[in-house]
């Protein structure tokens, strides 16, 4: 596929230029010129009011890559730290079962490390076979021996998808494997399809930063490789009686250029606070002063829960740090998230989105933050926290 | 000793926005700017050269050919030269083929250490770093927060981990990604910015750094982004109306419903 500007139909308008976010459209003699620096995103393909920027196909689109037919199978590579199986892995087998249904085939699980117990757990939770290596080189994380091991297995079974989690171990040695084998990854997919007509894998994920989504395709290479995101998918169904193979892997040659001295485990008491609590209230800008917490804080405590806040309120040094919530903060997953006067930036996104339920209260009926919230409440924060102070006292109480 | 930092220029996604008739992207007055995390990178890079002393930095990048901005800027904070990788045959370029191309080029200038930021925060995937370092045949560690120590043998750091970090040790030549915490990014100096005005930029393209071409662009790209579109608000939301009080109440009973008070 390319991008390609049908110069008789170009009025030269320059509706195309700014809607580019690579800057990859120029004028060049009263036309629209598409550069070299187009990442295909198609953005602006709907905005000339011509229809003069069209997708033509290219020879590339035309030949046949690889014989697709010979891979088979959905692989889920399971990630272990400190001998456990991380709860990414098990939400993977989840949406890994369902692929490996949809497509009539098996679902596999790969282990490095862990025990046995580990690995028939992966079972349990939705694999038909657990490939599964047991060596000292897998108790702490090098890149090297996770790549030559699990390339090699790619190679010598073949299968047509091979999932891991979006985690540090998974970001960082998942790129090597596809590189070695010279085909795609899509990165932080927040979901994952079969289309209907080809087979082909349909990978979503975010982009800029979570601004827009794309859909993401590997039409001609084998495997169709993604990393997943933690807590987006849900994990199948735990069935202790399922039955299923351990196959143990061949460990030999594996080394490692890189060398772990030590590993340390930091945890701060309001990180485990924070991240532990069932309910979070959080505030931003939007409370105007640092005594719009002090409200907060009675909600929370009235729900049992904790105070969040946004980076801008923790700038404003209304609260601490060890309070923010988001891509420079916390992640945090509470089963109530109380967003108040806070306006939903990516950046705020990214650490709360997986709340289970989502309240947002904002004066602004547009305000980004609605689009993730099950419930909007628009008001200004202090007529609508007090109220709900109030009924959640007067509920309380009829219940005591 | 030679460092070479990949800087990537990106359009500041903080304030980019999608016309929700259109669903499109509004990038009226969104600026370009280097990725941030690749300042970091650039700050990494010289500390080291003040440290070791006899080191030549060079800033790297492909792009269209205003990317020179993102390296006049890298030379203003005082990298001592700058490549851009400029040509139409690297249109389209995914992950892959991005890290080849890079690599091409890194094989061609020398090195003894990469630093790339942890992502670019356009596309977001933090995949070119570790894909260029199998390319180039060496080890990569991802997500460093400090460098403890640095010889021209080799490098212990502070990688981050979900839970804490790891101390970790190779043997130069390595390529690293960064993350915010490594430092703070100096701001160029005047100095610098003289420099960087006057500075020749040496453009190359694919047959400069022998590339082969079906491995460049489009042709070497297995992913295709098929379409993109705005993230929609959830099927499930419910707006309240009415005064604070009736929405509060509406909220409550809901809540009540789902057992959460
Ligand atoms: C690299 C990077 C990392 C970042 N990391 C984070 C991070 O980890 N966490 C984070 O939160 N941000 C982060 N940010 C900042 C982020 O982009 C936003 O600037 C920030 O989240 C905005 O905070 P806010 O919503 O509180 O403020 P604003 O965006 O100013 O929003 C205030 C909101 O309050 C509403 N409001 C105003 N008055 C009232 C009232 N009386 N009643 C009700 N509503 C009212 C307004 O309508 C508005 O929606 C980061 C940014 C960058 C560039
Ligand atoms: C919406 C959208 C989604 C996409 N999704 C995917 C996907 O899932 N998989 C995929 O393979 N491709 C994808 N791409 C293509 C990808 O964005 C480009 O290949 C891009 O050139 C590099 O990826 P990145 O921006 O994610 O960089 P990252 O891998 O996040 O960048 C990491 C570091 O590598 C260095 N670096 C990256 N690019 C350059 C450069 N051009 N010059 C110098 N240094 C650089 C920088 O140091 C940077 O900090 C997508 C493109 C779009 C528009």
């Amino acid at each position: 596929m390319r991008i390609k500007v049908d110069r008789d139909l170009c009025t030269g308008c320059e509706a195309c230029v700014d809607s580019c976010p690579y800057d990859a459209i120029e004028i060049k003699d009263e036309k629209a010129f598409i550069n070299e620096y187009c990442q295909l995103c198609r953005n602006c393909l709907s905005v000339c009011p011509e229809g003069a920027i069209k997708e033509v196909e290219t020879e590339e689109d035309r030949t046949e890559g690889m014989d697709l037919s010979q891979f088979r199978g959905v692989w889920v590579m399971a990630e272990q730290r400190d001998g456990k199986v991380v709860d990414v892995s098990l939400e993977l087998l989840g949406a890994g079962r369902r692929l490996a249904d949809e497509r009539g085939s098996e679902l596999t699980a790969v282990l490095f490390g862990a025990s046995e117990d580990e690995a028939a757990k992966l079972i349990h939770w939705g694999a038909d076979r657990v490939l599964h290596a047991q060596s000292p080189v897998f108790d702490t994380f090098n890149d090297d021996p996770y790549v030559e091991l699990l390339s090699r297995l790619i190679t010598q079974y073949k299968p047509e998808i091979v999932l891991t989690g979006a985690t540090a171990i998974g970001r960082s040695f998942f790129p090597r494997v596809a590189a070695r084998l010279r085909t795609g990854l899509t990165a932080d997919c927040t979901s994952l399809e079969i289309d209907k007509e080809t087979g082909h894998l349909l990978q979503i994920r975010p982009a800029f930063g979570g601004n827009i989504m794309a859909t993401i395709l590997c039409p001609k290479h084998r495997p169709q490789m993604a990393t997943v995101r933690p807590r987006v998918m849900k994990k199948g169904e735990y069935n202790e009686s399922r039955k299923g193979e351990i196959i143990k892997l061949d460990v030999e040659g594996l080394s490692s250029r890189t060398k772990v001295l030590q590993s340390i485990k930091e945890e701060s008491e309001t990180k485990v606070n924070l991240q532990e609590a069932d309910v979070i209230v959080a505030g931003g800008r939007g409370l105007g002063k640092a005594e719009g917490f002090k409200m907060l804080e009675e909600l929370a405590s009235l729900l049992d829960g904790a105070v969040g806040a946004s980076r801008a309120a923790v700038d404003e040094g209304w609260i601490s740090y060890s309070h923010q919530v988001g891509q420079t903060g916390k992640t945090v997953c509470p089963k109530i998230y109380i967003a108040c006067g806070i306006s939903g930036a990516v950046q705020h996104l990214v650490g709360m989105q997986s709340s289970d339920i989502i309240i947002a209260i904002n004066k602004n009926p547009d305000a980004p933050i609605f689009n993730v919230a099950n419930y909007g409440i628009v008001g200004d924060v202090y007529e609508v926290v007090p109220e709900l102070i109030k009924k959640i006292k007067e509920v309380k109480g009829s219940c005591q | 000793m030679r460092i070479v930092v990949c800087i990537k220029q990106v359009p500041d996604t903080a304030e980019v926005r999608i016309n929700p008739e259109t669903n499109t992207l509004v990038r009226d007055g969104v600026p370009s700017i280097i990725n941030p995390y690749d300042l970091h990178a650039i700050e990494a890079a010289l500390q080291i050269k003040e440290k070791l002393g006899d080191v030549t930095v060079t800033a790297l990048t492909m792009g269209p050919p205003q990317a020179e901005d993102a390296l006049r800027e890298a030379i203003s904070m005082g990298v001592d030269e700058a490549l851009l990788l400029t040509d139409r045959a690297f249109a389209g370029s995914d992950t892959l083929a991005t890290s080849y191309t890079l690599s091409r080029a890194i094989q061609k200038i020398g090195f003894d250490l990469v630093i790339c930021g942890k992502q670019a925060i356009d596309g977001d995937t933090a995949q070119v770093g570790p894909e260029m370092a199998e390319f180039l045949n060496i080890p990569h560690i991802a997500y460093v927060k400090a460098i403890e120590e640095i010889s021209t043998q080799g490098i212990r750091v502070q990688r981050l981990m979900e839970e804490g970090y790891d101390i970790v040790e190779a043997p130069l030549p390595v390529l690293l990604t960064v993350v915010r915490e490594i430092n703070e990014p100096r701001l160029p100096s005047l100095k610098g910015k003289m420099r960087a005005k006057k500075a020749e930029i040496k453009k190359l393209t694919h047959t400069d750094i022998d590339a082969e071409e079906d491995k460049l662009g489009l042709t070497g790209s297995p992913t295709a982004v098929k379409n993109i579109f705005a993230p929609e608000a959830r099927k499930d939301r419910k707006m309240f109306s009415g005064s604070p009080a009736e929405q509060v109440a509406a909220l409550v009973e809901e809540l009540k419903n789902l057992k959460c008070l």
